[in-house]
């Protein structure tokens, strides 16, 4: 993964904060993380990564254009399925499934008493299908879905409720056709990707990479996105609508393009997690793990691109390790986090940095750099996650 | 709860961290009188490097195992019996010596009625933890999605509750019943008792209830003569609205509805059937998904009359069980109720005990291939022997509610029934 050198610090959409705090996090994503942990737990960061995808979709959609989502779940759900399905056709080889009535169909659907691959999973064979599929088809559910919300002004707290049936409906249609989805099961038992075995550890290491590596690449495209004209208009449109409808913008077609984004970045979050964890199950689709995705949001900052990543992270490093110390207890302190969030720090981890250590940097090497127009490379914070949008 | 037992755990791996660094340094001066100082207090015991040949967390005292069950979440109504089970299991096990002259810790982690999460805490149990065996899961999801773990990292499980069926695994050995062993034996029964010939089936909308029905279908409409369904249905789990099928059922007249509708959904089920003023001690009902512990929750009054099918009941009059039985509430409370789940999840210390003892090791590949044929005489619920298949035969048995929340045995197979998870004919 290599980024952009910067030509110059105007015209790039990057600011040079904003680079600075890209390259910390790839250091620590790329570098610090894989020294300092063990296989194992690296695993484990590669799976909180892929809810790095939605929360990122989620700081454009609802913290710049304003429209909160409580059905990123369903995007999340999308782009695993699609991914599970190719996955779960090459285990499903005639040889590995011989014990079945129909040999040569995923397990559950020999379960369900299915004796024919259904038409639907059949383009699910190829890979080049399903990788266009991770993006396309939650990109065109959106579509479907913002055009008939938006261009009827549906939004506030109505899209939400809206957002939020629709994960419900989804799991409950995935659930009730077991048949064709694996139900409440999921699909489980995924081996090997174009033969490449995706349990090893060697495999492992190498997807948390790839991982890694695509999660950077959404970082700079929602950059991109934030700082490009587009990015202004939603902003504008998220804190005053009728006055940039009144100045001729088509904000419904704003609104559904930033909708899709979101919903294909949540799908390659998806995608990957299938990869990594090795199922797919309603569970990561319903309102629950939607409200879920909007907390670690919550807490790392809503308007702020990588303190969605950390909050991310740091949410669910709280759920695993908090839920290994105390089996019994460990839901209180999770809740207790949450409630700390909204009471004392509501702006999320990107607040704190905001209003106590960006001001306390600023001096020392924001406006260094300003005055003396430094290329931003030359001073690296010393230490520490730094979260972005550093005090101007 | 044991809390010594708890915080032993919890500073477990970080002791066994410092002590591996501990012993490096002063290994050398203290090797030669190592012979003086150690008093092994189980003299009998076999070296470790004999018995423990992959590196599982075996030490010459200690052995550890992981319980990995919901504690929390929609699950943990259900789990905890479980778990409580298998806490009695070690204690007892220790308290009778352990296992190869080993004591058996145990480290439990919290499913949380999410599959993923389970997932992931099988794959800590095993390659952080290196636990020698874990006692864990409950429903079919979560076994499915810790199974390629237990594969792939070639553990053991030991899976508690009646299932489906359509698996075998060599990590694992199912210490309940699969779907034929269940309700072949109370189908028959209730077609000759009650001379029950038309059959409405309703479920949960998952796999075991599912599979259970077709198998219950295809015994009915093959095995049973004249006997036919005259009605199926599914809902999802956690349904609450039952009076659409109680209509068609008051409609169709059936001689037995046949019930697998699991979780809370069972309360509304049960509560208005009541209602619909449909008496369970006339209308002949039999369900292979509630026991005691769903009787708490549903009000034994409310589900008096009817009958479950299943391996195990509380009131089983045996010496096994009413020592089992006295023991459980002992250790966990005079209140607490004992289904068949939970006694199943007491098999699996005890039936793990005596496999690594007849292995003589506690090797996974090696226990594995030992478990076909081992017996547990001791059984609450009776004798039971570990099928090739890694499946237990078992007895089946009929209860039928009482109002205090009990089960009356009223039927009981005269054989062990052998497990066949692969079911020909009825798949």
């Amino acid at each position: 993964m290599t980024i952009p050198a910067p030509k110059s610090g105007r015209t790039f959409f990057l600011r040079p904060q904003d680079l600075i705090g890209i390259i910390v996090l790839a250091i620590l994503l790329l570098v610090v993380l894989p020294l300092a942990l063990d296989n194992f737990r690296l695993q484990f960061v590669g799976k909180y990564l892929t809810y790095a995808f939605v929360a990122l979709g989620l700081v454009l959609c609802w913290g710049y254009a304003g429209i909160l989502s409580l059905g990123q779940g369903v995007f999340f759900g999308l782009g695993g399925y699609c991914m599970a399905m190719y996955l779960k056709l090459e285990a499903s080889s005639v040889e590995n499934t011989k014990i079945q009535s129909t040999p040569g169909i995923p397990d559950f659907m020999d379960w369900n008493q299915i004796t024919s691959l259904p038409w639907f999973w059949e383009p699910f064979r190829s890979f080049g299908f399903t990788t266009l599929a991770v993006v396309v088809v939650p990109a065109l559910f959106a579509l479907i879905l913002g055009y008939a919300l938006f261009k009827r002004r549906v939004g506030g707290v109505y899209f939400a409720i809206i957002t939020q049936a629709l994960a419900a409906i989804m799991t409950i249609l995935i659930v009730g056709q077991q048949g064709y989805t694996g139900g409440i099961n999921g699909i489980t038992d995924l081996r090997s990707l174009h033969g490449w075995d995706i349990r090893t550890d060697s495999a492992k290491t190498i997807l948390y990479f790839v991982c890694v590596g695509l999660l950077l690449g959404c970082i700079l495209l929602a950059y991109y996105v934030k700082s490009s004209k587009l990015g202004r208009i939603l902003v504008a449109m998220r804190d005053k609508e009728d006055r940039v409808r009144f100045s001729g913008y088509d904000v419904s077609s704003f609104k559904i393009f930033v909708f899709c984004l979101a919903a294909s970045l949540s799908a390659i979050g998806g995608a990957m997690f299938t990869l990594q964890v090795g199922f797919m199950s309603p569970s990561f689709v319903g309102i629950v793990p939607s409200i879920e995705m909007v907390i670690y949001t919550a807490v790392g900052g809503r308007l702020s691109i990588l303190g969605a990543i950390y909050g991310t992270l740091l949410v669910n490093w709280a759920k695993t390790s908090f839920s290994e110390s105390f089996p019994e207890l460990w839901l209180f302190g999770l809740g207790g986090l949450f409630i700390a969030v909204v009471l004392i720090f509501p702006n999320g981890l990107a607040g704190l940095w905001q209003s106590y250590v960006a001001p306390r940097l600023g001096p020392l090497f924001g406006g260094a750099a300003k005055r003396r127009a430094a290329p931003p490379s030359a001073s690296p914070p010393a230490s520490g996650p730094v979260a972005p949008a550093a005090a101007e | 709860m044991s809390s010594d037992n708890e915080n032993s755990i919890k500073f477990s791996s970080m002791r066994r961290k410092l002590l591996m660094g501990m012993a490096a340094l002063p290994a050398a001066p203290l090797l030669s009188s190592a012979g003086l100082f150690s008093t092994p207090a189980y003299a009998q015991a076999p070296a470790t490097a004999a018995v423990n040949t992959t590196g599982l967390a075996v030490t010459d005292t200690e052995v550890t195992v992981g319980i990995l069950h919901s504690v929390t979440g929609t699950m943990a109504i259900s789990e905890t019996g479980s778990v409580q089970a298998e806490k009695l299991a070690i204690d007892q096990i220790n308290a009778a010596g352990g296992v190869l002259g080993r004591k058996i810790k145990y480290i439990q982690e919290d499913g949380a009625s999410d599959w993923p999460t389970f997932a992931e805490k099988a794959k800590k149990l095993l390659v952080n933890d290196k636990v020698a065996a874990v006692m864990g899961c409950w429903t079919s999801a979560s076994r499915k999605a810790v199974l390629p773990v237990f594969e792939q990292y070639n553990g053991m499980l030991y899976y508690p509750t009646f299932y489906e069926g359509l698996e075998q695994s060599k990590n694992v050995i199912y210490t309940g019943q699969e779907a034929t062993q269940q309700i072949l034996a109370g189908l028959d029964w209730v077609q000759k008792t009650k001379n029950g010939k038309t059959f409405y089936l309703i479920g949960s909308d998952y796999i075991w209830p599912r599979t259970s029905m077709k198998i219950a279908r295809k015994h009915i409409e093959g095995h049973l003569k004249d006997s036919s369904v005259v009605g199926e249905e599914y809902f999802p789990l956690g349904h609450t609205q039952f009076n659409s099928v109680i209509n068609k059922i008051k409609l169709k007249k059936p001689d037995v509805i046949y019930a697998a509708v699991v979780g809370g959904s069972n309360v509304a089920f049960y509560k208005q059937l009541k209602a619909a003023g449909i008496d369970l001690s006339k209308q002949t009902l039999l369900t292979i998904s509630v026991t005691e512990d769903e009787i708490d929750g549903i009000g034994g009054e409310n589900f008096a009359g009817a009958y479950s099918c299943m391996k195990y009941f509380q009131s089983l009059d045996n010496p096994n069980n009413k020592e089992f039985v006295a023991a459980f509430k002992k250790m966990w409370g005079e209140k607490t109720v004992i289904g068949d789940v939970t006694q199943a999840a007491y098999l699996g210390p005890w039936l793990w005990k005596l496999t690594v003892e007849k292995a003589g090791s506690f090797d996974i590949d090696k226990i594995a291939a030992a478990s076909a044929g081992i017996e547990f005489t001791k059984a609450p619920e009776g004798y039971v022997k570990i099928h090739p298949n890694h499946h237990l035969w078992s007895k089946t048995r009929v209860g039928q509610a009482q109002p205090d929340g009990q089960f009356k045995v009223v039927f009981e197979t005269p054989d062990l029934i052998e497990p066949d998870p692969f079911p020909k004919g009825y798949q």
